[in-house]
């Protein structure tokens, strides 16, 4: 099993790092879907399979292909690509690496003051999460429920055209 | 099924390294569109240490925390690509650098 | 009627107060009642009190008015006390009747201009404050009424603010006569410090009672109030602030600059002659100053063209007779000399006024003439005032008070033979410049035609000083001043007698007269030939500038200072405030560099900040 774990995350850190670094923005949505479907491959060897589940099928499943269809729909071609091969020199990943490496270092850091020990844990299925939501987390149950009909009714409004809009309308809609 | 006696801090150390790229991606694209998606890699991170964390102790709670970060991150998609879009018609352009009004 | 001694200073005040406060809502006419009214009701009131005082049966001579304590500090109780005597009663009344006849001329002057109120309530102002100045019982309450009059011609001499050349001289008189005021101040402490108290009278008694004539104490103290006296009434080296101070209005120059502020320095001196007798070297310093400076103020009138320069070299020479006379001990005559200049100087003034409002505000002399026709009330009690400026024998009490100066000088023990020569010499002179001023203003062709005709209200001051000029020699007034101050030295009479000398005198001002009709109204050709020559025109360039003092001064004090004032700008202090300022820029300029509106900039921000803050957490 912890074999399993390992080249799963070998693999999500590789395609993630792919993705960042692609000009073609469709191959790195593509990267990117292949690193969330390992990234459920741990969260199904930890124990979480629910969410694994949730990953494959809202994460990659929807949210990813929103993006694929949003991109298709800007209608990107060749001369984009051009443009993000020109704006991706090799000079400019020097400063952002910098920050990152620090970055890592100190979380490893922090990581590697306790001690590593392992503690073996069944798998919590879907019934404890279900029992966990309706219990101590309705409120934010609601809560999110109203942030999405927040987030339906933003996406509706600002995705409109403007050729759609009847009559033109002031600011602060 | 049993779970994997893999350590809480491997799954943490994994978690901040798909942070960190996805930090970098932020920094180095100058696409609006491939900045959201580096924004959506750190999310994922973040979720996965919440996964971690809540192996660990054996409860359910990370996983609801990843289920309402799972949510937002729909919320916010939609949103943010519904600008994407805004800001494609406005400038003509996906350069993030065209939106810099707010200076000085 | 005598209690009522309060009021005589109090009504001026009253009307500044109700001036100032509510001044500028009323109209002309309110204000004129209220500034002329309170000024006439002192008038009024200090006759009856007056009154009171000359014809009392019980020989009054000296009445006491305390009206409240005014410090009280262990030893020291100066009060708000009011002394009257017949040196205070003398000053009273030429203080309040005089300014009361120039207020009504101002009423007139002033009509056309801004801020008649805000003119009104100085004076008013500056009346109070002289009347508390001459009726004060101790020195602290004098030099109150001293640094009050002080400020009320700074006030008005730059009443135009507007032009800032009446500013820089108002600023001018301010800083000169300060330098005497700093002097004066140091003479009050001094005088406290030896004596313990500042209450004049029982100062005199302990300062012959302790000090021993000629002592150190007695000399510094007297040089220093010297100093006050010299620097209020324009002598030497002091001088230089009033010639500028003609920069204000007419009015102005009459009350403050002739008749009333620059005599105090005189009225303190006269005051306070306990002490100069105790220090003869200071009295004959008094007597040498008042000598120079009459010459010298007077070789500088018969260079001028500004007919209010004229005046004011003129007013700074015959108060040099004043001190001449105070420095060889004749106190009264040197009083009698302020009544009678008081009364034609301020006549001289308001005439000169009267010309400039008529002809439009001009001033210069040559641009004037044949006036003598135009205005003939203006030039009848101008001519009057002239003669007794020059001391025209008998008809004027100009002659008398300087006759009598002249005598007593001669009559001084030190060096009295060349104190009545300078003052003989200052005679002639002061006959041609006078009349120099008369034949160029009032004769000759007209150069310019009279513009609107004064009215009652100058007129009737004019008329009133004409007739008191030519009284003000039989009022008596030197045998009433015995009252109060030691009566003439009768000490040492020459062989000379006193007719020979008076003759003498009235030669030397009928001689004057001639030279100048000579000069300047049958052939005037004769000066334009003497100032061609190289020695002429040097010597009318350096008259002209009043003996080269304001070059001194300027070149001596003023100019070093100011290189030190700028070199002194950046110093520690300044570079300190200066760091402060500078750091507050240079923080504001960097961070707004760094609102970009670049996103990307933003987010990089926000990762580094991320990063130290983690690394933060880490190494603590």
């Amino acid at each position: 099993m912890n074999l399993v774990f390992y080249v799963s995350a070998a693999i999500a850190v590789l395609s993630t790092a792919l993705a960042i670094s692609r000009v073609n923005a469709v191959h790195a949505l593509l990267y990117l879907i292949v690193s969330l479907l390992s990234v459920a491959l741990i969260f199904f060897v930890i124990g979480a399979p629910f969410i694994a589940t949730l990953e494959v099928i809202i994460y990659a499943g929807a949210i990813m292909v929103v993006f694929v269809f949003v991109v298709m729909m800007l209608n990107l071609g060749e001369q984009a690509a051009e443009q993000e091969r020109r704006w991706l020199s090799p000079g400019i990943w020097f400063g952002p690496s910098i920050l990152a490496l620090i970055l890592i270092g100190e979380l490893v850091y922090i990581l590697g003051l306790g001690g590593f020990e392992t503690s073996a844990s069944e798998s919590i299925g879907p019934k404890q999460i279900g029992i966990a939501l309706f219990g101590p987390y309705v409120l934010a149950v609601e809560l999110a429920s109203i942030l999405l009909l927040a987030g339906l009714i933003g996406a509706y409004r600002l995705g409109r055209r403007e050729s759609v809009a009847a009559a033109p309308r002031g600011e602060g809609t | 099924m049993t779970a994997a006696v893999v350590p809480m801090e491997y799954g943490l150390a994994l978690a901040g390294i798909l942070f960190v790229l996805g930090l970098v991606g932020v920094l180095v694209r100058r696409n609006i569109v491939f900045i959201l998606l580096s924004i959506e890699i750190m999310l994922n991170a973040a979720g996965l240490a919440f996964v971690v964390a809540g192996s660990r102790w054996g409860q359910p709670d990370g996983q609801v925390m990843f289920i309402f970060i799972l949510t937002m991150a729909a919320a916010e998609v939609a949103v943010g690509l519904a600008l994407v879009l805004q800001l494609a018609q406005r400038f003509h352009t996906l350069d993030m650098d065209a939106a810099s009004k707010m200076r000085g | 009627m005598l209690e009522l001694l309060w009021l005589v200073p109090a009504l001026p005040l009253g009307g500044f107060l109700a001036l100032a406060l509510i001044g500028g809502r009323l109209g002309r006419g309110a204000a004129a009642l209220i500034g002329v009214g309170s000024s006439g009701a002192s008038a009024l009131l200090a006759f009856f009190v007056a009154g009171t005082f000359i014809t009392s049966s019980r020989r009054v001579q000296v009445f006491r008015q305390t009206l409240w304590n005014w410090i009280d500090v262990d030893a020291f109780t100066p009060a708000m006390g009011l002394h009257l005597d017949a040196l205070s009663l003398t000053m009273m009344l030429v203080v309040t009747f005089v300014g009361f006849l120039i207020h009504l001329y101002a009423w007139e002057f002033m009509e056309e201009e801004e801020g008649f109120s805000r003119f009104f309530a100085y004076t008013n102002l500056f009346v109070a404050a002289m009347l508390m100045l001459v009726l004060a019982d101790n020195l602290l309450l004098l030099y109150l009424g001293w640094e009050g009059v002080g400020l009320c011609s700074y006030l008005l001499i730059g009443f135009w603010y507007q032009d800032a050349a009446n500013g820089a001289a108002a600023r001018k008189a301010f800083i000169v006569t300060r330098v005497g005021d700093t002097a004066m101040a140091i003479g009050l402490f001094l005088l406290f410090t030896q004596l313990g108290t500042l209450d004049i009278q029982e100062l005199m008694q302990r300062a012959t009672r302790q000090w021993p004539v000629g002592s150190s104490a007695a000399v510094a103290a007297a040089w220093l109030l010297l100093g006050g006296a010299v620097g209020k009434s324009a002598q030497l080296p002091l001088q230089t602030w009033l010639p500028d101070a003609m920069a204000g209005p007419t009015p102005v120059s009459a009350l403050i600059h002739a008749a009333t502020m620059v005599t105090a320095g005189v009225y303190l001196i006269a005051r306070t002659h306990v002490l100069f007798e105790l220090a003869p070297g200071v009295q004959l310093a008094v007597a040498v100053i008042g000598t120079a400076t009459l010459l010298i103020a007077g070789c500088s009138a018969l260079t001028q063209w500004d007919i209010k320069r004229v005046l004011a070299y003129s007013t700074i020479s015959q108060i040099g007779y004043m001190f001449l006379a105070l420095g060889v001990g004749a106190w009264s005559a040197a009083i009698f000399h302020f009544m009678t200049h008081a009364f034609f100087k301020a006549l001289l003034f308001l005439g000169a006024g009267a010309i400039i409002l008529t002809l439009h505000h001009e001033h210069n002399m040559f641009k004037m003439g044949g006036l003598w026709k135009q205005l003939p009330v203006t030039f009848w009690t101008f001519l009057i005032g002239s003669a007794a400026l020059a001391a025209l024998p008998l008809i004027t009490s100009g002659f008398y008070s300087k006759e009598l100066i002249l005598l007593q000088a001669w009559n001084a023990p030190n060096g009295g033979a060349w104190l009545w020569a300078g003052g003989l010499l200052g005679a002639l002179i002061t006959s041609i410049y006078t009349f120099r001023m008369v034949f160029i203003t009032f004769f000759g062709e007209a150069k310019q035609q009279a513009g609107k005709r004064p009215g009652t209200r100058i007129h009737a001051p004019l008329v009133i000083l004409a007739l008191l000029t030519m009284a003000g020699g039989f009022f008596g007034l030197p045998e009433f001043l015995h009252r109060a101050l030691p009566p003439l030295p009768h000490g040492n009479e020459s062989a000379v007698s006193e007719l020979a000398l008076e003759t003498v005198a009235a030669i030397s001002s009928v001689l004057g007269i001639f030279i100048a009709y000579l000069l300047f109204l049958r052939n005037r050709e004769i000066v334009g030939q003497l100032t061609a020559t190289e020695v002429g025109s040097a010597l009318q360039r350096y008259w002209f500038s009043g003996w080269g003092f304001d070059w001194l001064y300027d070149r001596l004090l003023v100019r070093p200072f100011v290189v030190a004032a700028r070199a002194n700008k950046s110093d520690i202090v300044e570079q300190f405030y200066r760091i402060i300022t500078d750091a507050a820029r240079a923080s504001y300029a960097a961070l707004s560099a760094t609102q970009t509106g670049q996103l990307r900039w933003y987010a990089k921000a926000i990762a580094a900040g991320a990063a130290v803050v983690v690394a933060i957490m880490v190494l603590l």
